[in-house]
């Protein structure tokens, strides 16, 4: 993929990242901080279907956005075929890892698995 | 004449002394670099290559330091000065109001010896981004001169003014780390001459920085146009280089 | 710094004689960094629920603390700062605020480093410092 096309998707889930993350803080901190964590109302965030999704869109966008920024991070430290392809590589794995891990969570607890 | 000769006697201030810490290294036997100090006289016109050359005259004529015009023009005599990039030969003792006045060779460049550095990959650089106007036919072709308007001729002779000083890329954080980097020079260039409304070689010219370590690996921090000596704003000529690739401009 | 004079991390961070710009790229990195490191965390922390409400209630506890507050509020500002500076920094990256190419003249202030920007980098500083105090407030208000 060209440098211009990933460095788009970057800026693009940023700016998504932002919107709907701002949507999750306040949902905690209107509902009042300690009680939006308590187990119960956190089982309700979950089985709510748009929450769900809502929660489900912010890991995806934050985790192509984080990794990506590493990967950038990374790339500039050192200089290396073999290092930049293990850098790309493994950022990408720990995104789709992480996604993956993240998706677990939303969808068991979603379908009522808990 | 007794009269004029007051009056010169009276503008001469009695010449103060600063400390000059000069850095020493030969990459051929050197382990690491070290610092020689040397006392030397200014006047409040006395640049900081004025001085170097005046202990390269008087006290150890062995420093190794490049430098040519004197004028700010030719871009050779770049350096560290007290921790900035400038050009000795555009800074006065004077303005940097320090009794310790400490020269390094350029950030970000390897080092030939004491204050010379080697500008190799600053000109690979600028020629992979194809400094020169692309197109088919030219002017001795056609017999016509390629003409521009005031405002298009705006776009981009503020970049023009680059001479390849290189202290834009010794400041870059990026080049501090990343050996591939274009470097703000470059992407500067790239700039002008895709700004340039004879050109017609965008494509090719983009193609060469849309990689992993090319324009996309400047987060505008600024530092380029900070130190540079001609007002290139090299900073500016990248971003706005990025909102075209972006499709904002 | 190595035979090829790159100066390295130390060379790359330093804040010193480059102005607010080039602390807020630091401080932008710094965050980035920091903010990814909290996300891993959050992800793993809620993770947690699937283990019922026994694995829930531990792994708050161990997160309710006056250092779990603490970093909680640091990542509030970072977040905040990261945000409102990143917006910034695109809207540099899409040539917006900085300047138009003219004739320079001398001293050449150059023109993409001009207030606006400046502007930028402060209130995200002072909203970030603005959000942590409120983050502490909220959290050990309780």
């Amino acid at each position: 993929m060209r440098e211009s096309t990933i460095m788009k998707i970057h800026y693009g889930t940023a700016i998504a990242a932002v919107a709907l993350v701002a949507v999750h803080v306040l949902i905690r901190v209107t509902h009042g901080f300690a009680e939006s964590l308590e187990y119960e109302s956190v089982i309700a965030n979950y089985r709510y279907v748009p929450y769900a999704i809502m929660l489900e869109l912010i890991l995806v966008l934050l985790s192509v956005h984080g990794f990506n920024g590493l990967r950038v991070i990374l790339l500039e430290l050192r200089q290396g075929r073999l290092y930049e392809k293990s850098v790309s590589y493994g950022c990408m794995a720990a995104m789709i890892g992480l996604i993956a891990y993240g998706s677990r969570t939303i969808i068991v607890t979603n379908m009522g698995l808990v | 004449m007794a009269m004029a000769q007051e009056e010169i006697s009276a503008h001469i201030s009695p010449a103060r002394t600063i400390l000059l810490r000069i850095s020493r290294y030969n990459p051929e036997h050197d382990g690491a670099s070290t610092f020689a100090e040397f006392t030397v006289p200014y006047e409040k016109w006395t640049t900081v290559l004025d001085a170097i050359l005046e202990v390269k005259k008087h006290l150890d004529h062995s420093v190794a330091v490049r430098y040519s015009c004197r004028q700010a023009t030719c871009g050779s005599c770049g350096m560290m000065i007290n921790g900035r990039p400038r050009l000795a030969c555009f800074t006065k003792i004077s303005e940097l109001d320090s009794e310790t006045i400490t020269v390094e060779p350029m950030n970000n460049f390897p080092v030939i010896r004491d204050l010379a550095v080697k500008f190799d990959r600053l000109f690979d650089a600028h020629r992979s981004i194809k400094p020169y106007l692309v197109r088919e036919d030219s002017e001795t072709d056609t017999g016509k001169e390629f003409l521009q308007s005031p405002g298009e001729v705006e776009q981009y002779i503020q970049f023009a003014n680059c001479i390849k000083c290189g202290l834009c890329n010794a400041a870059c954080p990026t080049m501090a780390t990343d050996s591939t980097f274009v470097g703000p020079q470059a992407l500067a260039q790239a700039y002008r001459y895709v700004a340039d409304s004879r050109d017609k070689g965008k494509d090719s010219r983009l193609r060469v920085i849309d990689d992993s370590h090319g324009i996309w690996r400047c987060h505008f921090a600024g530092s380029c146009s900070q130190v540079c000596p001609k007002g290139v704003d090299p900073a500016m000529g990248i971003q706005l280089l990025r909102g075209y690739m972006l499709g904002f401009r | 710094m190595g035979r090829d004079g790159k100066k390295g991390i130390g060379g790359m961070a330093d804040p010193r004689r480059y102005g607010i710009e080039r602390v807020a790229y630091w401080l932008m990195r710094l965050s980035g960094l920091g903010l990814l490191a909290y996300f891993v965390a959050h992800i793993y922390e809620t993770s947690n629920i699937l283990r019922g409400r026994v694995g829930w209630d531990e792994i708050l506890q161990m997160t309710q603390t006056i250092e779990g507050h603490i970093i909680l509020a640091l990542v509030i500002g970072m977040c905040v700062f990261h945000t409102v500076n990143g917006i910034r920094v695109m809207l540099g990256h899409g040539g917006v605020w900085v300047g138009r190419p003219a004739r320079p003249d001398y001293p050449y202030n150059p023109a993409s480093q001009n207030y606006r920007h400046k502007i930028g980098i402060y209130s995200a500083i002072i909203l970030a410092a603005v959000a942590m105090m409120y983050g502490l407030a909220v959290l050990f208000g309780e």
